[in-house]
């Protein structure tokens, strides 16, 4: 395999300079944080020995406060105390009310997207989900006594893009440079994979606080292919609890004025409940009020069975459908991976072991298993393994489509393509001398417009006027490694580049995000010039190292002497500006060494994948 | 871009599927993100194109049908773009009389004697492409644009037939 590292460069980091990655697991109900710390990856724990963090956020008029207290609060400060918050990323307040009646929080009413009016000032899903990965950040420097180089971060595997958006978002207002978004069961398999060197089919079913995936991969020889992906992202172990108390509340017919004031102490005492029914056979549900009195119901293994009946089913459905997508049988599964506190309720692991005919596996811890995978997958990405064969081929979890005519969805890539991707659409213009063109994409598998996910809608501006029908613009809908889409458009006939307002429908803008970002930050402009300055001196000294090492070894060869001479002349300009000129001038220079040696990269790469694929055949014969 | 020469594979429609496998892996672990992820923002742009049109390349070689689709355009015939639709007469009645046998059909045992027969049409139809594609002359290359237009239809046909058969699993 020596032949692969010539396209490598980037990855020469000299051994002393171990850089640390670390895993997040950003969970409905708790987060985690992990590193992979003399070969092995475990999750790092707060001062007082807890690995979990609550993913809860209290703002009150004095601070804001994250994990255990904030919990702590949700009872006695519901309006103030956020929980669950990734329910709400990138989802529209029509959305989330629809969803979850009887949500505690004063939200904006202006807004299409949920904003939380709080004791600490107004804030947005983004904002809060920031405070939870800077709790985790800091958790972990403290820790490692060091800086992070970069995280993974996890999402599930259903996540649409806004979702994954607004995930990225977060990260990068908690200053976290963010390696890759992982999804969930992908992460889980990671760390199973390497533990057991398991090979074949896996399923990986994933039933945490408020999400629901199940995905089916493939694992071989240290290639991880995600087949097929699927689930509900607003399914998990709180419906249980939700639809407990709904049972309580029945049965005990309580007025809507106690379920309102009560409402967090119902939950709390479903969640009890709940977890005593793990072992026991039955379970006393109690809520005490302020009058002295108590709310009293005894809760057996099988009532609560029933209550959850219908749930646990419907993540059956999911199961089957998505083994359809991969084009597995059941009888082809040779493991299944069980992920997510809600896969401690036993009946859950009695149907899906019903389902697949064997017996889930168990042995990881299911809270910690995907952040011990993120941990792994961190520590690769930032390069302390640059001989690790491992590699993970993921695919777009929902489709990708544009509105046309009558407000349906033509498909553009469909779901389960591996990602990255790039498709090209063609379009014209229906009208003589129309210069604007206005694209809607939509993300989901059904047919009309209002039943899919608004992902963004933009105008394509300065189109040269031609008659109708005679202007081609192709425009082309990019989704990277961590399945977010990226749309770029062109007038083919006239190489006219159009413009593009991307205005994505839920989720915030490129402006909104610098905006929270300065004035998350004391003392914002300094800083953020510091901050800005010295990425600018990083991405310089990146490219240097990346550009002699290449030069080193084909320069000579794909090279003429007048194109060398050019390249370093650049290079030698770049390392001086690193060194002295301001962070604008440095950034120039790096557009130029850029541009300058686009051409020598491109026929780097063709060549070592020429010499890959011809080294192999000869290994063929 | 052609994908052929990507894979290193030869320019033709029979393709030897383990290699072309064997090939993607290799091109997979060279030009994936995962293994720039700390590379210079060029090289992350350049190889996260390359790394798309490996995955492309995978999904057009795979099939026949896109395939054979790649193969013509290589050779200057657009199918995707162009209008024409199916001339064959004969074929467009047999086509109406086994959608009519589609809605007859009710059960598991009939649907899946009509999945066979379509089965066994496509195979006809992928070895009478394969002959046509390999003399690649005009005249063949024309009649193999039309034949894989005959076959879209066989392959829709034959998805209809298996949604059909879902609707009565579930």
């Amino acid at each position: 395999m020596a032949l692969l590292q010539i396209a490598e460069p980037g990855q020469s980091a000299a051994p002393h300079q171990r850089k640390i990655g670390v895993g997040i697991d950003l969970g409905t109900t708790n987060s985690l944080v992990s590193t992979v710390k003399s070969g092995e990856a475990n999750t790092l724990a707060d001062e007082f020995g807890q690995h979990l963090l609550p993913s809860v956020v209290q703002y009150s008029k004095e601070s804001v406060v994250v994990g255990s207290k904030a919990l702590a609060a949700s009872n006695t400060d519901p309006v103030n105390t956020i929980v669950s918050v990734k329910r709400f990323m990138g989802r529209s307040l029509k959305d989330v009310t629809a969803h979850w009646q009887n949500l505690p929080y004063q939200f904006k009413a202006d807004s299409q997207n949920p904003v939380f009016q709080t004791a600490g000032g107004v804030v947005n899903p983004v904002q809060v989900s920031s405070q939870i990965l800077s709790a985790l950040k800091e958790r972990a420097e403290a820790s490692l006594a060091d800086e992070i180089t970069g995280a993974v971060i996890t999402v599930p595997a259903y996540f649409d893009d806004a979702q994954r958006q607004g995930t990225k978002d977060a990260a990068q207002l908690a200053g976290i440079n963010v390696l890759r978004l992982l999804n969930e069961p992908t992460a889980a398999a990671i760390a199973y994979g390497l533990d057991s060197k398991e090979e074949g089919v896996i399923a990986v079913y994933d039933l945490g606080g408020g999400t629901f995936d199940i995905s089916v991969l493939r694992l071989n020889k240290g290639v991880f292919e995600v087949l097929a992906t699927g689930g509900n992202s607003a399914l998990g172990g709180d419906d249980f609890d939700h639809a407990l108390v709904e049972h309580v509340i029945n049965e005990l017919k309580l007025d809507i004025e106690i379920q309102k004031r009560y409402h967090r102490d119902l939950m709390n005492a479903a969640k009890q409940t709940k977890q005593n029914l793990t072992d026991a056979e039955s379970s006393e549900f109690v809520v005490d009020l302020a009058d002295g009195q108590q709310l009293n119901l005894n809760i057996t293994k099988d009532t609560f069975n029933q209550v959850i009946d219908s749930l646990v089913a419907s993540t059956i459905v999911a199961c089957k459908r998505t083994l359809k997508d991969a084009d597995v049988t059941i009888d082809e599964v040779n493991n299944i991976v069980m992920v997510g506190g809600s896969t401690r309720v036993p009946v859950v692991r009695e149907k899906v072991a019903a389902f697949f005919n064997k017996t889930p596996l168990t042995s990881i811890d299911p809270d910690k298993v995907v952040a011990v995978g993120a941990g792994i997958q961190a520590d690769i990405l930032v390069g302390n393994k640059p001989d690790s064969d491992m590699l993970l081929l993921d695919v777009l979890p929902l489709s990708l489509g544009l509105e046309t005519m009558g407000g349906l969805v033509e498909k553009i890539i469909p779901r389960n393509t591996t990602i990255p991707v790039a498709k090209a659409q063609e379009f014209t213009t229906f009208k003589d001398g129309q210069t604007a063109m206005m694209v809607h994409v939509l993300q989901g598998e059904r047919e009309l417009v209002d039943d899919c996910r608004s992902l963004a809608k933009f105008t394509l501006q300065g189109l040269p006027p031609m008659t109708a029908g005679a202007a081609h613009i192709r425009v082309t809908f990019q989704v990277d490694a961590d399945g977010l889409l990226n749309v770029t458009a062109m007038e083919k006939s006239t190489g006219v580049q159009a413009e593009i307002q991307v205005k994505p429908s839920y989720g915030l803008e490129e402006t909104e995000i610098m905006e929270m970002l300065k004035s998350s930050m004391q003392n914002a402009k300094q800083d953020m010039q510091a901050r800005m300055h010295k990425e600018q001196q990083v991405e310089a000294s990146r490219v240097l190292e990346a550009m002699y090492s290449a030069l080193a070894e084909d320069g000579n060869e794909l090279l003429s002497e007048a194109e060398r001479k050019v390249i370093d002349d650049a290079l030698n300009q770049l390392a001086q500006d690193a060194q002295h000129a301001d962070t604008e001038t440095i950034k120039k220079s790096i557009e130029n060494v850029d541009q300058l040696t686009q051409d020598f990269a491109a026929r780097r790469m063709d060549k070592s994948i020429q010499l890959a694929l011809s080294g192999q055949s000869v290994d063929d014969i | 871009m052609n994908y052929f020469s990507l894979y290193n594979l030869p320019e033709q429609f029979e393709v030897d599927l383990d290699k072309l496998k064997q090939n993607y892996q290799t091109l997979q672990k060279m030009t994936h993100p995962d293994r720039f992820a700390s590379a210079s923002d060029q090289q992350k742009r350049l190889t996260m194109q390359k790394n798309a049109q490996v995955n492309d390349g995978y999904t057009v070689l795979k099939s026949p049908i896109s395939r054979a689709e790649h193969l013509l355009q290589l050779r200057g015939l657009e199918l995707a773009s162009e209008q024409e639709t199916v001339g064959n007469v004969e074929f467009l009645m047999q086509q109406m009389e086994w959608r009519e046998s589609l809605e007859d059909a009710n059960d598991v045992a009939s649907l899946q004697l009509l999945a066979q027969q379509s089965d066994d049409d496509i195979q006809v139809q992928t070895q009478a492409l394969s002959a046509l594609l390999a003399t690649q002359t005009d005249e063949d290359n024309k009649t193999a644009a039309e034949k894989l237009r005959e076959m879209k239809f066989l392959f829709k046909f034959k998805s209809e037939i298996e949604s059909k058969l879902d609707g009565l699993d579930a």
